[in-house]
């Protein structure tokens, strides 16, 4: 049973990102929208735990809250892939579960 | 009216949460007051003065270039903690250009933006007399 975990705190202020990682299993999927985005770029204090994430789980980011803060898709986290709206729906209907980690 | 040192810390990314945009205003609000203003981005407020902001896919307003007013109400202080770029794998060359013009040196353009690392940001907060956090 995959579920989509959705996640919209950025890493850097609530932990509720990091307890998502802890607890995602394997072949599951892991969406950063909204604040999350920011955890989705390279050479952060966060970067590591998404790339231990990236060895058995997808990781999506949501390309319009990533524009949003400035950050361009050049510096996303090697393996994680962009989404946009049609995307996130896509995402809902390939898992058999959704949960929204807030 | 006595002038006050004012400082008001962001902490928090834009869009995600309306801190940022309520602490934008209440900093222009505070500029028709005439006091000294600072400003200070800690943790995630940094995000709110990145460059090339585009909200385009959020259908937010973006709300990045009003800080590029803030020097033509003599706000100018704004620092910025060298520690919180770099846990977000930031740079100054990822912010705004944000300058003013100083009318005492012939309207020279001068950066508003000062980069202070941890200690430095705890000695000018310890310097204030009103601190408003958001």
């Amino acid at each position: 049973m995959a579920m989509l975990h959705i996640v919209n705190k950025s890493p850097f202020e609530r932990n509720a990102f990091e307890s998502c990682l802890n607890h995602a299993s394997a072949g599951d999927s892991i969406l950063m929208i909204e604040d999350a985005a920011v955890g989705a770029i390279t050479k952060t204090a966060f970067a590591a735990k998404v790339e231990a994430a990236l060895q058995d789980k997808s990781v999506y980011v949501l390309s319009g809250d990533l524009a949003a803060r400035g950050l361009s898709e050049d510096r996303i986290i090697s393996g994680v892939e962009t989404v946009d709206y049609a995307g996130f729906v896509d995402l809902t209907v390939s898992n058999e579960t959704t949960q929204s980690w807030l | 009216m006595a002038t006050k040192k004012f400082m008001f810390v962001n902490r928090k990314a834009p869009y995600g949460t309306v801190y940022a945009i309520e602490s934008l205003e209440v900093v222009l609000i505070s500029a028709a007051f005439d006091q000294d203003v600072s400003l200070a981005f800690i943790d995630d407020g940094v995000y709110q003065i990145t460059k090339g902001q585009d909200t385009t896919g959020i259908g937010q307003k973006n709300f990045s270039k009003a800080y590029k007013a803030l020097g033509d109400y003599d706000i100018n202080k704004l620092y910025v903690e060298k520690e919180s770029l770099e846990e977000r794998g930031l740079t100054l060359d990822d912010l705004m250009e944000l300058t003013w013009e100083d009318e005492d040196d012939d309207y020279a353009e001068k950066p508003s933006i000062h980069l202070v690392d941890r200690a430095a940001m705890s000695g000018i907060m310890a310097d204030q007399e009103v601190v408003i956090s958001f």
